[in-house]
């Protein structure tokens, strides 16, 4: 789960993490009473969950309070597009204002799990401010690592390391432990899968800030932390993944024509793949789980036929221990109530097969029935690229 | 022979009573795998399906003599069901459950460190070697004996391979599926050094996805130690970066863990990676055709 950097700022400040004092606003006026607050100059900061903001004009530095004002009415209720959002961009519904400060040089930080170690690790570099992918693409010596013991935590020895390795002012140093620690701490404490601070600054003051801030916690851990839950912003989220996630499917929308639906992570990536093999594009990614049960085949047909660019629809469910023919009963009675107007191409595996595959093609409804997944993928995706829209069984494939 | 487990192996299933634990030890049971005891705590004393059920791992270990553990559990209180396994001197921990927390497992894999035990998944469909023995909730009549390893980080894909696979008439020695999430017990790596040591293994399938560094990892490791021919697919092609693509391990983070980038290390070590997943049994089948017969 994705947060906010106004939130993720707020956790780090119950950490000992230093950051700018800051204020979240939802109109031009509450910009303006902040930035008074402040006294001085303040940067207003769109708040939405994507990087690249700086460059997509999303933050603005206002020397007054009626500066601030005017950059936090251009920026409520406009659409930003940045590298991450995809060209719709995203909608900024608050702006976050925060006191500006002399910026003498800026870092990154950054604290992953090293799934190879098998543990977290922290790492720091001089170069902030910048996508950090390019710089551990391009350069990755100029990023110092300092994997971490989880049984006992990262060590202050392990900060100093860093912090002298990033040639920080030595007078600094100890601020530099004391907001390291206190990063290592907010992450483990929240089950989150990545901390990033980019850029971490030096003042002119010397001191140490999280000028930015990024979060994102496991969503398996999520169940433990009720607080957290209450953070999430489903207007960041597709609305359709959002409905999905309410049957507890997982679901990702894409930008092509033919709808998945797969019982299986891998096999559903496998199936978009093999569909763009077929020549097609799929519309989405969708596991309806292991099971795949007759009321998740419903809830995932109601999903995929909310996507207005879903041409046709490869329904690809590997039973294992499933009967065919319980599975094929339910998607006729899914596709039944839910009004099934795309063609649908169908293959299933697992016991009774050829019941289940008797089932479709005797529903009456608009089922092609294919018994391999090449087959399966090369039906749909001529269905797909054909007029559109057909209303019987008999329709011949492209 | 075969890697792991066989028809001497037996099986504590921990959450035997559970809805999902109860069913697939019944499927384990009528595949003939020697189901010895289950473990519900609170439950002691009873039985299920004819399989006794006792309170703690140890007792079902000293009393039935275990040698493979099947975790049921749910997400919250598997870490300490693994826990339980290993600290019962169980060899084998197959844990099924998805959803645990990627901390939780970053505990457990420093306590497995210390312990004999070796940890399968979690997330995972399990490991079977076919016609002997399956741990796990993979359909056992898809699996015929035969002599191709099957390694893979997916259920149902895995499946799919297998099914393509049989359907040909080629068997397999034994299918172990790693698991979905980030952190792991068993890797690609140790599994290929088992299926390379196993006399009956000649060929191998490893079915990897995008997101972390598992398949480069198993390059590097067929590069030094597999001369046995391989058959891999990468899923994920088409997956967007920065999208959790189901498994909690499937996502490309940081322009790093593309299909791309997996398949060309894979190649680079001489490794048949297949563009499409339809082709996995047809290109082991040409694979296996060239290979000297067996003396």
């Amino acid at each position: 789960m994705n947060i906010h950097e106004y939130q993720a700022k707020n956790i780090l400040r119950k950490f000992g993490v230093k950051v700018p004092r800051g204020r979240i606003t939802e109109s031009a006026l509450e910009a303006y009473e902040a930035a008074k607050e402040f006294k001085g100059p303040v940067v207003v900061k769109a708040q939405i969950h994507a990087g690249g903001r700086g460059k997509a004009g999303g933050i603005k530095v206002a020397r007054t309070p009626e500066e601030a004002e005017v950059a936090a009415r251009e920026l409520i209720g406009k659409r930003l597009v940045t590298h991450q959002t995809g060209p719709d961009g995203r909608e900024v519904k608050r702006v976050l204002v925060e006191e500006g400060l002399h910026i003498q040089k800026e870092y990154y930080l950054g604290l992953v799990i090293d799934r190879a170690r098998q543990a977290p690790v922290f790492m720091a570099s001089t170069e902030g401010g910048v996508e950090i992918e390019k710089v551990a693409a391009e350069r990755p010596q100029a990023i110092l690592r300092e994997p971490v013991n989880p049984m006992v935590g990262f060590q202050p020895f392990q900060a100093r390391k860093l912090a002298f390795g990033l040639q920080l002012p030595k007078a600094s140093a100890g601020k530099a432990v004391q907001f390291m620690v206190g990063l290592y701490q907010a992450f483990t404490a929240n089950d989150a899968s990545l901390a990033e601070i980019n850029p971490f600054v030096l003042t002119q003051e010397g001191e140490l800030y999280a000028l930015d801030a990024k979060m994102v916690f496991d969503d398996n851990a999520l169940y433990r932390h009720e607080d957290l839950r209450e953070l999430r912003d489903l207007a960041e989220e597709d609305p359709l993944e959002v409905k999905a996630s309410s049957f507890g499917l997982n679901y990702i929308k894409l930008d092509g024509n033919v709808g998945c639906m797969v019982n299986g992570a891998g096999l559903a990536m496998a199936t978009m793949d093999i569909i763009q093999l077929a020549g097609g594009r799929p519309a989405n990614f969708l596991d309806v789980g292991g099971g795949a049960s007759a009321d998740q085949v419903k809830n995932a047909f109601e999903i995929l036929l909310l996507d207005s660019c879903v041409r046709a629809v490869l329904i690809n469910i590997f039973g294992g221990i499933l009967r065919c023919d319980v599975l094929a009963q339910g998607v006729v009675e899914a596709a039944r109530s839910v009004h099934v107007k795309v063609p649908v191409v169908v293959r299933l595996e697992g016991t009774n097969v050829e019941e289940g595959q008797r089932i479709l093609r005797e529903s009456g409804l608009n089922f092609t029935v294919a018994s391999s997944m090449k087959e399966a993928a090369d039906r749909v995706v001529a269905l797909a690229q054909g007029t559109g829209y057909s209303s019987g069984p008999e329709r011949p494939r492209g | 022979m075969s890697i792991l487990v066989d028809n001497n192996t037996r099986v504590v299933v921990q959450g035997i009573t559970g809805r999902e634990g109860s069913f697939h030890a019944r499927q384990c049971l009528e595949y003939s795998t020697k189901v010895v005891a289950g473990v519900t705590p609170g439950k002691g004393g009873t039985t299920h399906d004819g399989v006794p059920v006792y309170d703690t791992v140890h007792e079902a270990a000293r009393e039935q003599g275990a040698t493979a553990s099947l975790i049921f559990v749910p997400p919250p209180f598997a870490a300490d069901a693994i826990l339980e396994a290993a600290d019962a001197g169980i060899p084998l921990v197959v844990c099924i459950t998805e959803g645990i927390p990627t901390f939780d497992m970053i505990r457990v894999m420093v306590s497995l460190r210390d312990s004999k035990s070796r940890l399968i998944g979690p997330n995972c469909p399990g490991i079977i070697s076919p016609e002997q023995c399956k741990i796990g909730i993979m359909p056992g009549r898809i699996h015929r004996r035969g002599t191709v390893g099957v390694i893979s980080r997916s259920g149902t894909l895995t499946y799919e391979a297998v099914d393509q696979l049989s359907r040909l008439g080629i068997g397999q020695s034994t299918c172990v599926g790693i698991g979905g999430d980030p952190i792991i017990g068993t890797t690609f790596v140790e599994l290929l050094e088992l299926f390379q040591r196993d006399p009956e293994t000649r060929a191998i399938v490893l079915i990897g996805e995008i997101g972390g560094t598992a398949e480069e990892e198993a390059a590097a490791c067929i590069r030094e130690h597999v001369t046995k021919p391989v058959v891999g697919f990468v899923a994920g092609r088409t997956a967007p970066p920065g999208r959790r693509m189901g498994h909690a391990g499937a996502i490309i983070a940081g322009g790093k863990g593309t299909a791309a980038e997996k398949i060309a290390a894979l190649r680079q070590v001489g490794i048949h990676v297949v563009e499409s997943p339809a082709e996995i049994g047809s290109t082991m089948e040409s694979l296996l055709r060239n290979l000297k017969p067996e003396t």
